[in-house]
């Protein structure tokens, strides 16, 4: 079924519930009793769309984008933009264009057929037990043997069970596709298999011994019918089981590493095939891990480079070129050089730590100052004074000169410029402005940077991860399993061990046992 | 008022709890001789002191401070080399006072009180033993690290 993406696994911040319920309506009503277990691979699986119109950073005509692009100083000239930008793609941009345009068609393929057949299952599932009781109503009423209040009781029975098996069904598995994963889940096929199997059975039987012979003990066939709903219900217990408790007892601690600049968690996971921790671990990566900043691994790829810059290799003994040997003399040469860089690494990020917080401190006394000129209208003030009324919008307006330069500077001076556009940061101070915030509260958004689901999501949502991993991404997470999410920029690596098992044993003491003693050293003079 | 406490004096065995025996120093290490272990007879070189006490108002006092006592905790002792030994020792001596006229440094341990073994008393029998009203004169047996060191000295000379 992923014979196209074999390890790609996509994900992104989008449902895809619209086009499922279109495909409901489709089939009618009746299709609304999805059914006791339509759980298939991609439908409650999460399938994913990408909504994101690819051709985004080819116009650029978004004032923001343009702001960024191309003049950094909004702090100094707070008017508009006009609408021509120069942002240029990157070989990035090209690629991630080209690659969503192509995953979009064979996505949708595969997910639509795996909700087809999940429905198909479903459907047939849910009328086999109706199926069931009238056929034989419809075939040879005539000859059924009177069944008074036994069946009834029994109708009634039937009736209630698939109500709940619905509501079950509903409850359980009728959930928005979060994302697509890369492999089938091995338990809810196996669910749907064994749901098959049993259905045929059943139907197999059915049709054999009764349909084919006429049985004419109607309480016998409805009996029949309530055991299948029987059945149906404790299959939704084991799925219940299967798919949602087993995993909920932690039993794994999964360290969590970006590999660009090392920032690392811990979480706890259960039993979770490989391919649903990844999808665990990226859930958490974008609430807990800070946004990742390429800027500020400049420093020390330059570092890295100045030091190995000054030296050259000659090779004295002809042209054979062994280059192996090069490099090691290389790296022997470079560690025995007598460098100062880690003077200038000390020197310079003490000289940071001060600027940074000596504009912050700038940043913290303009933004309060420019709080103070907002005040709140009060219900009987509001029709005092209606000329002079604005609505947060414009007093955010009134105000953000004020404080612009020094934010900008600041933002400039942590490397964060450009997490922020203009018209996101009036927009926050506006929300703020609403909501009654202080200007601590306003400035908690930029005076540290957070976690990735703060930010505008087109722009810093990676759309594509891949799922890097030696052993089969479909098999459990077990101790000292390896494996590496990718997505452009840089990669996250997941370590996962297990959790020790722990021998606890217990001891007792009496509170009558707490007895204490005085221990002196008098002095006495005689 | 003549002291007498001049030299160690090692004649001085008598009985006692504490069972101080007479001592022949034949050479053993300084440490051992004062260590002491629960069951086993105490060897000690000591000096004997005598203390006249001095009137003053109504009671007689003899200038100096005990500590010590098996009622107390001997590891805050900080004249005792070993810190299970629960003797009493000579914390303080004021100046001038008979007892250091006597000779009685700080820093004894008291073996006797007029033949009364102070090695295995409480704290507070060792108060009275030493501030009876009727006794003008006590005669006390001490013990000190130097003490041995000197009779070691003398022996070899």
């Amino acid at each position: 079924m992923s014979a196209a993406m074999d390890t790609e696994s996509t994900y992104s911040g989008y449902s895809h519930y619209s086009g499922h319920s279109k495909k409901a309506h489709r089939q009618g009503s009746r299709d609304r009793h999805k059914s006791p277990r339509s759980k298939d691979g991609s439908r409650s699986e999460k399938s994913v769309t990408i909504q994101t119109p690819p051709a985004e950073p080819l116009l650029g005509n978004d004032a923001s984008r343009a702001e960024e692009g191309q003049d950094d100083n909004w702090g100094e000239t707070t008017t508009a933009i006009t609408g021509t930008s120069e942002h240029s793609i990157s070989q990035e941009d090209i690629a991630r264009i080209s690659k969503d345009l192509e995953d979009s068609v064979g996505l949708d393929c595969k997910r639509y057929l795996g909700l087809t057949v999940a429905a198909v299952l479903g459907l047939l599932v849910f009328l086999t037990p109706i199926a069931f009781i009238l056929l034989p109503q419809i075939l040879w009423r005539d000859d059924l043997e009177p069944c008074g209040t036994v069946c009834e009781g029994l109708f009634i029975s039937v009736a209630f069970k698939l109500l709940i098996l619905l509501i079950g069904t509903w409850a359980l598995f009728f959930r928005q596709p979060k994302a697509d994963l890369p492999r089938v889940f091995v338990f809810r096929a196996l669910l749907l298999v064994l749901i098959f199997l049993f259905v045929f059975s059943y139907w197999l039987f059915y049709g054999v011994r009764i349909l084919d012979s006429k049985d004419t003990n109607y309480q016998g066939i409805v009996q029949y019918a309530v055991s299948l709903v029987d059945a149906l219900l404790f299959i939704h217990y084991l799925a219940i089981v299967l798919l949602e408790l087993r995993q909920l007892q932690p039993m794994f601690t999964v360290k969590v590493v970006r590999s660009t600049d090392g920032e690392s968690r811990y979480y706890s996971l259960g039993h979770l095939s490989i391919q649903r921790a990844a999808l665990v671990v990226l859930e958490n990566y974008y609430r807990d891990f800070t946004v990742s900043n390429p800027a500020l691994l400049t420093a020390s790829k330059s570092r890295a480079a100045k030091h190995m810059a000054g030296l050259k290799v000659y090779n004295v003994d002809g042209p054979g070129n062994n280059a192996s040997g090069q490099s090691r003399a290389m790296i022997a040469a470079a560690a025995r050089r007598r460098d100062s860089s880690h003077n200038e690494l000390y020197y310079e990020e003490a000289d940071h730590e001060r600027r940074v917080r000596k504009r912050r401190a700038r940043l913290v006394v303009a933004v309060e100052e420019a709080f103070t000129h907002i005040k709140r209208l009060q219900a009987e003030e509001q029709q005092k004074a209606p000329g002079e009324m604005m609505d947060p919008r414009e007093a955010a307006q009134a105000i953000f000169p004020s404080m612009a330069r020094a934010l900008q500077k600041y933002l400039r001076t942590t490397r964060q410029q450009q997490y922020h556009s203009m018209e996101s940061i009036l927009q926050h101070l506006s929300f703020c402005i609403t909501n009654n915030m202080t200007p601590k509260a306003f400035l908690e958004r930029y005076l540290n940077p957070g976690p990735t689901l703060q930010y505008d999501r087109d722009r810093w949502f990676s759309k594509q991860w891949t799922l890097v991993s030696e052993e089969a991404v479909t098999s459990g997470l077990q101790d000292g399993v390896v494996f590496v999410l990718k997505c452009l920029d840089f990669s996250l690596v997941v370590n996962v061990k297990k959790i020790p098992f722990i021998k606890l044993s217990e001891e007792f003491i009496d509170p009558k046992s707490h007895k204490f003693v005085l221990r002196l050293q008098s002095e006495t003079s005689v | 008022m003549g002291t007498e406490g001049a030299g160690p004096d090692w004649l001085a065995g008598s009985e006692g709890r504490g069972r101080v025996r007479r001592f022949c120093s034949g050479g053993g290490s300084d440490g051992e001789d004062m260590a002491f272990v629960p069951g086993q007879p105490v060897t000690a070189v000591v000096q004997r002191i005598e203390i006249h006490k001095l009137r003053q108002g109504d009671n007689l006092i003899l200038g100096f401070s005990i500590g010590g006592g098996i009622d107390q905790d001997p590891t805050q002792n900080p004249f005792s080399e070993d810190k299970t030994d629960k003797g009493i020792y000579v914390t303080r001596v004021t100046e001038g006072g008979p007892a250091e006229v006597a000779g009685l440094q700080i820093g004894d341990k008291i073996m006797q009180v007029n033949g009364w073994d102070m090695t295995m008393v409480t704290h507070d029998q060792a108060r009275k033993r030493l501030t009876k009203r009727n006794e003008e004169v006590v005669r006390l047996l001490v013990t000190r690290q130097s003490l041995q060191k000197a009779v070691q000295q003398s022996m070899r000379s």
